[in-house]
This record gives structure tokens, sequence and C-alpha cells, in this order.
């Protein structure tokens, strides 16, 4: 293995004209070391200035996303010696804002997350906890995947579909809802049908599956939307045809 | 609190030139053009049946003609990847559950006279199909189905 | 309108992980009047709470008891906890416990529905409540989800609080930087909460997130708040070699072994137990922290451990646990070392070494997280109630974040509901600071990187301060950080720009960290005896006589730490010898 790699990374700095460049750095290539060891390389030793975001380094915060090769990756899960002998290019998130070199702009997901409704919604005034709502491990099983999401974004920028309509809430959100409609303590599938029957809803998708290929946790957020998709049409039908039984 | 400058990344025209995976996506979408043409195809060629033997021939030379047989193969191509990928992505869009599921109480909102009132419904847990099984049952019925009208048709 | 402020609120709570989320929800049920805003450095769901592992503690299981929970956590705690804070604390975390629960968080539960409980280090009982090997992460996302049901509460998100505004004994405010614009605020309150995590960072080797850099332990110590125990810092046993990544305790719990380069489950030699094939409570690998990171010390005196090209370490052996109950009860740990070891715990051995994982110091607080300094208040592992005294047991911590979140947000509210409004007079201090930061991201003619200046700060305290230390080792560190406190006021910042500025960060982070390191290592030297997760090589015994007490932590007028004492609140449990084994 060589000495070194070349980093190709995008610089960006706020100003009403501005445009992205591309500035080029080596950094050792290490056995060990990830993407996101390589940025605090250059960080730490060449370039001060280099701003991105990053905290836990295992994968789990979700703040490292980026696009490595073209591809949305945590940097603290890919490693240089995967893109060996290099160069290897990295570029914030697309279909993003870049606010500052490799850091986006990710409010619009901030504001369309409390949309969905991811809380548990009963209409039981439960004022004295004495017990546990009973869930067996299968049931867990049913949500428990799409309960994985870190909120990293890798999905949003894969989603060809958000970069063309912004409006659209998007899989991870999606995702999130689905997750609580089949928390068997939850009751508010009818509050989230609301929101997620509209065009910026699931019906925006067109199942290019590209988030679900992307996203590190598995969570599979294009299943959780075509699940609601089809739930969502069952629903739409079984009013029509009885719009005054119980079911 | 103040509204930052940030640069807004284009969405080239071409973003779906990109990446293979994109790619093979626009040309699934693409293929249920093929798949539709494929059944006014059929429709076509089930009235020239019905009008009599001179139509049926008429049709006959018009579907050996080789526009017709390019646009044919070329349709075939779409509907294998039509019929590859949709089987594929089956058991991704939907759970299918085997004996393995049990079932469960939950409480879901229904619509009752106009109202939704809050009511204890069953629901399905556990034994979901692995996707295999899912993706192989989907070709099994389609040999079953094309045996059963190669059948019709030869005979 | 502000008096020039960008904001007013009731109350502040800085840091959004646990704790702060906790206190957001607790303060928006019960004081819904109130305004309430959270500030955080990074978005809430970045908080390291994310990171961890293993589980929750809270006493439900049949013949399960609150005093034994609390036995555990006193004799854990080497006897310096405040015993009135954990009869509190085990009376009311299965009460958050089961309010998360109900907030939707998808703990791991029995065949028949009911919530499960494993083993975990130093506890009799099984009570430790988990989500796969998730836990943190599950807490963290259900308290944020379910945050966002209360609309009013106001969030600063990837805000850099800078300095808490302190006039007459009395909290006003903060001064924050906007990091994406690079603004400036004065954000006044009436009171503020403290909750924004520990500081790992300090040292080279940590289980923690870059982020945890002691913002909040700074910040209440520079404004005259002291800080308690600081001494105490806690090595994990098992953290992955290079990246210092956390493989949890319930790896052990659900049965895995330590082993060094001889194969030989090396406990067994430091009064710990005698080896059985499965686990026994409080016993072997399920003894308290600081005496695993104390074994493995001694092994590698002994020569014992195995050589690796980042130091010494031993095996941490799964393979006899199978690969299905792995991948339901671990699947984390079986991912991170496939990732970032590339081995398969399922068929070979993991290497692991004690890595500093938590702060059982902090800002010194009572029992419902109040400061000295009026209206300001503290939780979690910024704040040193204190229930972890000497060394914590794991699974305590979580609770401990909502436990007191939930305290320490009610007092703030309670506070902020009678307190009058903050003073305009602490407008001239903020514009103190403001210019400060301005001269800081402006300045030129620096010389130092602070990345090296970080490094030396890491491995002077890995040196003075590790998992043994002595006098000597103290003084010198003491001297060093001295020198590298001089080094930072000549750092060159080469970015200059306003916008998402992340070297200012880092080296306002580096000043705190340097501020967190004296206070410990005066703390350590001071303390002269053995205890807990304080190791003294001259001083080799626990001596409750001069010892059973608190070291608190000011800062002079002149900047140097000043060192007083407060004795240990003992109620039912008097000093005893800490048994693990036997």
């Amino acid at each position: 293995m060589a000495d070194s790699i070349q980093m190709q990374v995008t610089r960006y700095t706020p100003a009403p004209d501005a445009v992205p460049t591309v500035a080029n750095y080596d950094v050792p290539l290490r056995k060990d070391w990830s993407v996101l060891d390589g940025l605090n390389f250059v960080k730490d030793h060449i370039d001060g200035s280099l701003s991105f975001r990053w905290s836990c380094r295992m994968g789990i915060c979700g703040s490292c996303g980026m696009n490595v090769e073209g591809e949305p990756q945590l940097t603290c899960a890919t490693f240089l010696s995967d893109y060996a002998p290099g160069p290897v290019r990295v570029e914030p998130l697309t279909n993003f804002p870049i606010v500052r070199d490799l850091v986006v702009d990710i409010d619009d997901f901030m504001t369309k997350l409390p949309r969905v409704k991811p809380w548990i919604i009963r209409d039981d005034d439960v004022t004295v906890i004495d017990g546990e709502y009973l869930q067996t491990p299968e049931e867990l099983e049913e949500y428990k995947q799409f309960s994985n999401c870190i909120n990293c974004m890798l999905c949003y920028a894969a989603c060809p579909i958000y970069g063309l309509e912004p409006d659209f809430i998007g899989p991870a959100a999606i995702a999130l809802a689905e997750r609580y409609d089949l928390d068997t303590r939850d009751r508010g599938q009818r509050e989230r049908l609301d929101i997620l029957i509209e065009k910026e809803g699931v019906w925006g998708c067109t199942f290019v599956g590209e988030c679900t290929r992307v996203c590190p946790k598995h969570v599979d957020p294009a299943g959780a939307i075509q699940r609601y998709k089809l739930k969502a049409a069952q629903e739409n039908v079984m009013a029509f045809l009885l719009p005054r039984a119980a079911r | 609190m103040s509204a930052p400058i940030t640069y807004r990344q284009p969405v080239s025209r071409l973003w779906w030139i990109r990446k293979r995976t994109y790619f093979l996506f626009v040309l699934r979408e693409l293929s249920s053009i093929f798949v539709a043409w494929l059944a006014v195809f059929l429709m076509i060629m089930v009235v020239a049946i019905g009008r009599g033997e001179a139509s049926y021939q008429n049709f006959m030379s018009w579907a050996a003609s080789p526009v017709v047989i390019v646009i044919n193969v070329v349709a075939l191509a779409f509907l294998i990847l039509h019929t590859v990928t949709w089987f594929a992505l089956t058991p991704q869009a939907m759970v299918v559950r085997g004996p393995g599921s049990r079932r469960a109480l939950a409480t879901k909102e229904v619509n009752v006279a106009g109202r939704w009132v809050s009511a204890a419904t069953v629901v399905r847990v556990g034994g979901r199909l692995p996707a295999a099984v899912v993706i192989a049952s989907q070709y099994a019925g389609l040999i079953v189905v094309s045996a059963f009208i190669a059948w019709l048709v030869l005979r | 309108m502000n008096d020039g402020a960008a904001a007013a609120h009731d109350v502040l709570l800085v840091g959004g992980g646990a704790a702060g989320l906790r206190a957001a929800i607790a303060i928006a049920e019960t004081s819904p009047s109130l305004r309430v805003a959270v500030i955080s450095k990074v978005y809430p769901m970045r908080s390291h709470t994310v990171s961890a592992e293993g589980g929750a503690a809270g006493a439900i299981a049949e013949g399960d008891t609150l005093d034994e929970h609390a036995y555990d956590t006193v004799s854990g705690s080497d006897w310096l906890c405040d015993q009135d804070a954990v009869e509190a604390f085990v009376q009311e975390a299965p009460r958050e416990l089961l309010q998360l629960e109900h907030w939707g968080c998808p703990w791991s539960r029995e065949p028949d529905g009911r919530i499960a409980v494993r083993a975990f280090g130093g506890m009799k009982n099984m009570r430790t409540w988990f989500a796969a090997d998730k836990t943190g992460f599950h807490m963290l996302h259900s308290l944020f989800q379910t945050s966002l049901k209360y609309a009013d509460v106001k969030r600063y998100d990837e805000w850099f609080v800078t300095r808490l505004l302190v006039d007459e004994g009395r909290v006003h405010g903060v001064v924050a930087i906007e990091l994406m614009t690079g603004r400036i605020e004065v954000i006044t309150a009436k009171s503020i909460l403290l909750c924004n995590g520990g500081s790992g960072k300090v040292f080279p080797f940590t289980t923690n997130a870059n982020i945890c850099t002691g913002d909040g332990m700074a910040l209440a110590y520079r404004a005259g708040a002291p800080l308690k125990d600081m001494e105490f810092v806690q090595y994990h046993p098992t953290g992955l070699p290079f990246t210092g990544i956390l493989i949890t305790e319930a790896a052990r719990a659900e049965g895995g072994w330590l082993l060094n380069k001889d194969g030989y489950r090396y406990l067994q030699d430091y009064d710990l137990g005698k080896p059985e094939p499965t686990p026994v409570l409080r016993s072997m690998e399920l003894g308290p922290r600081d005496r695993l990171s104390q074994a493995f010390v001694h092994e590698v005196e002994k020569g014992r451990t195995i050589e690796s090209p980042y130091g010494p370490i031993v095996h941490l052996d799964l393979r006899h646990l199978g690969a299905k109950l792995i991948d339901t009860k671990l699947p984390m740990v079986r991912e991170l070392c496939m990732k970032y070891e590339r081995i398969d715990p399922v068929t070979e051995l993991i290497p692991v070494r004690p890595v500093v994982h938590y702060m059982m110091g902090g800002v010194h607080t009572d029992i419902d997280g109040a400061t000295p300094i009026h209206g300001l208040f503290a939780a979690g592992e910024t704040a040193c109630v204190t229930i972890n005294g000497a060394n914590r047991l794991g699974s305590n911590s979580l609770p401990e974040c909502l436990v007191f979140g939930a305290r320490a947000g009610k007092a703030a509210a309670e506070y902020a509901a009678s307190a009058k409004r903050p003073a305009p007079v602490v407008m001239r201090k903020a514009e103190d600071e403001v210019r400060r930061l301005e001269q800081m991201r402006s300045s030129d003619g620096g010389h130092e990187r602070i990345a090296d200046i970080r490094e030396e700060m890491q491995s002077t305290m890995e040196d003075s301060a590790g998992i043994f230390r002595s006098g000597d080792s103290l003084a010198k560190g003491i001297d060093q950080l001295a020198e590298l406190q001089q080094r930072l006021e000549r750092v060159q910042l080469f970015d200059q720009t306003m916008a998402f500025n992340t070297e200012l960060v880092a080296a306002l982070e580096l000043a705190n960290m340097l501020d967190i390191a004296e206070t410990m290592l005066q703390s350590a030297i001071q303390r002269e005896e053995s205890r807990g997760a304080h190791q003294r090589t001259d001083f080799t015994t626990r001596d409750d006589a001069s010892f059973l007490n608190h070291a608190l932590a000011y800062r002079d007028s002149d900047g140097s730490v000043r060192i007083e004492r407060l004795p240990v609140t003992i109620t039912r449990w008097p000093p005893g010898e800490r048994v693990y084994g036997r």
C-alpha cells in the first residue's frame, strides 16, 4: 500500500456570488483510517479552516454524512484504503444547500419531521404510570427496523425526487411515521395519514429505492414508504366501499 | 435567527445518467410504456382473430414486418426487465406472512358513521416470509399461468 | 424589548441530550406557561447520549429492591456518593424508565411482553433495562421525538455557549455563537440548566465523541461555581484499541470473558471471584469498572497482555455465546467489531483495552440540581450530585440523566417562575465577551496549532492522571498544563470566516478542556488515598478518616485552582469494604 492518498475536498465560503471550489490534500494512507480521519488530518495539520461535522466516529450519531466519490456515506464508516490508490473526492451531501465547505443545511428535515408526528399518540390520559404497555418481542420486531434511523440524511441525498421536488417529505420522515404506526402502543395512524397522503407525502415517491441502498443502518425507508402506500390505498378503498361500517 | 447565505447545489437535467442505479430506475419506469404497447398489441391480435381468417393473416404479415419485429424485441427486453424488477421489489413493498405469523390485538382508529373512534382490531405479527420465497413464488405463478396459456393456444 | 439581547427565556437548557430533553419535557408538561429553550452546539440527536449501548438500571424485577440497587450503587462508589441522592435516584429511576416506555422507547421484552432486564457490572440483581445494545440511541431518539410534541419549546440548534452571565451571585443569561452565521448573541434567562455532558476528550483514548469537551463544567467553573470530585475519571475496561470505540459491558453481562495472552481469565487473580462458565453477578467480568481497569494495568506490569500496534491489549471472548445470542442481544457489538477491527466476534477474539469513558466529577449540585449560584442548575454527566462517588456502576448514568434532568428541570422552572427579570447590567459583561470572541476570530500573529496543544494536553493527562497516579506524575502534569495554557494564548486560527467556523469552536473547546484538566489534577494531587477510580501508587489504601469527603475545585481570581472539602452525606450505609466475587 502506498504512503499517502489524495483527497479532493469541496471548499466553500458563503458570499453573494461565491461558488464551491475543490482543494487537494495529500494525507497519510493508514490501514485503519476512515475518510473522517483523513479530513481530521487535513484540519489538524494542513488547513485548519476546513469545516465539517462529526462527533461519535462510530456510525451512530449521524453527523458526518458526506458524498464520497459521489456516494452518500458516513465518513466515519468508510475507509481511505477502500479508495486506494485514490484520489478520493469528498463533497457535501447532494440535495442540501451548502453552508460552508462540507457542512450542509438540514433545517428542511428538522421542519418536516415534526409534521409526521413521530411520537406515541394515544387518547387515554395516563397520569400515573403503574406498569409498562405490554409488547411482545414479535410486536417489537414489526417496527424495530424503522426505529433504527439515525437521521444522517444519506437517504435524502440519494433520493432524486427530493432533489427535483424539495417539498417531498422524504424517506427518513416517512420511515419514522411508519415506525410509530406499526408500534402497537400507538394510536395515531389516522393523524399521520392526513399528512402522508398528500402529494408531498408518500405519493411523491416513485420507488427509486436508492434511499434503502445507501442507508447505513438498514432501515429500508423505501420499504416503509411502499408499505404505507399500500396501507393508505387499502384505507381509501375500504372507506369507499364501506363508508359506514366499522371494520 | 438570521438568514445565512447558502449555496443551492444545482440538479442536473441529466441526473439519471450519473449513477447506474438511477439509470436502471429510469429504464424500469420506461418499461411500462412497452408493457402497455404489448397489451395493445395483444388486443389488436385478439380483435384480428375475432374478425376472421383474412384479418388474422393481415395482422400476421404486419407483425412480421421488420419495424414491428424490432419494436417487439425491444419491448420483450423491457418486459423482462419490468418483470424481473417488479418481482424483486415485491417483498420490499409488501409484507407477505406465512404460517409463522400470529394474531395480536392493536387499537386503531376506524371510521364509524363518519366519526373516528378507537377500536380494538386484530393485526398479524411475525412470520414474514423471506424475500426469496416471495420472489420464487411469483416466478412459479408466472410459469404456471404461462404453461396454461400455452396449452390453451397450442391445443 | 430584550435590552439588546437576541432573546429572553424563562428557562434555558444548555445541552440537548437525555438530561436536557427530559428537563424540557418536564417543564413543558408541568409549567407550560414558561418560555423554555434548549441550546446545543449540535442537533439534539447528535448528543453523546446516542452512543450509550448497554442499558439503564431500574429495580423492577421480582425479588429486587430499591435498597439493593442503592447498596450496589453506594458500594460501587466506594462510599463517596451522597446517599440521600442515591436513595432518591433508585426510587425515581424505575418510574422514569417506565415513563420513557410510554413515550415509545423500544425496550427489549420478555416473551410475555413485559420489560426485560439483564445483569450488569457491580449489580447484585438483574435490573438493567435495555433496547438491544443501542439503549442510549433509542432513549435519545424517543426523548427527542417526544419533545417535538411541545412546539413551544424553542430550540437553538448549533449554537455554542461561550459564557454564563453572572451578576451578584445570580445567573442572568449566556453569550453564544450561532454557528451557521457566526453571529455572537446574548440570550437572557431567569434560570439556566447545564446539561451538556462530560469531558472525555481531555484524554487521548476515550469512548467519548468529539463533542465531549466539558463545556458545561468550564462555564460553571469560570462563573464561580465549584467542580466536585474531578479526580475521579472512569476507565471503561473494554474499548477498541485504535478508535476507543465502546464495546458495551453488556457483552460481559451476556457471558463474555476477559482473557490475557495465555487465554487465561485473569480477573480471578484480583479478588474478583472464581471463574464460572456463566456470568455470576458482582463477580469476575461483572465486577465494577474501576477494579477491572486496574487489573488490566497489573497484567501489563506482569507482561501478560498482548502487544498490538496500538499498545497492550487483552481479549474479550464472545465466541461461546453463539451467533444467535450475539445477533439478538449484541448486534451493534458485532457490527462495530467487523467494521472497525475487521473481526467477527462470533468466531474471533475482540482486542480491547481500558479507555476513558465517564466523568464521575462535575458541577457541584444539591439533590435538586441546584448549584451555589442562584438560578444555575446542572444535571447529567455535567453535574456531580453525586450518586456515582468514586466509581460509577454501568447502567446508572442513563437513568441519572432522566431522574436529575427532570428534577433539575422542575427546580429551574420553579426558580424562574418567581425570579425577577435578568438585570440589564449583564449586557455590559456580555459586550466584553463579544469583543473577546471577535478578537479571537480575527487575530493574527499566533503560531501554535490547536491540534498540537490538544494532543499534548491529552498525553499529559494520560501520563499524569491515568488509571494509576502518583504525586510526582500529577505535579509534573500540573506544570505541563500551565505551560499549555500559556501556549494556548498564542494559538493561530487559520479560519477567520464567520460561517460555521469550527476552528474557533475547537479553540474554545480546548480552553474549556485545559481548565477542566487543571481541576482534575489539582483535585487528584490533594486526595492522598486510593479510592475507586482514583488510585495513587504513593497512597495505596482508602483513608476514610481524612478523605471521606469531596474535593470542591474553585477558580480563584488569579485563575488558579483552590480546593475545599465537603463531607459525604451518609444516611443508611456506613462505610464498609467493597466486596466482589465472594
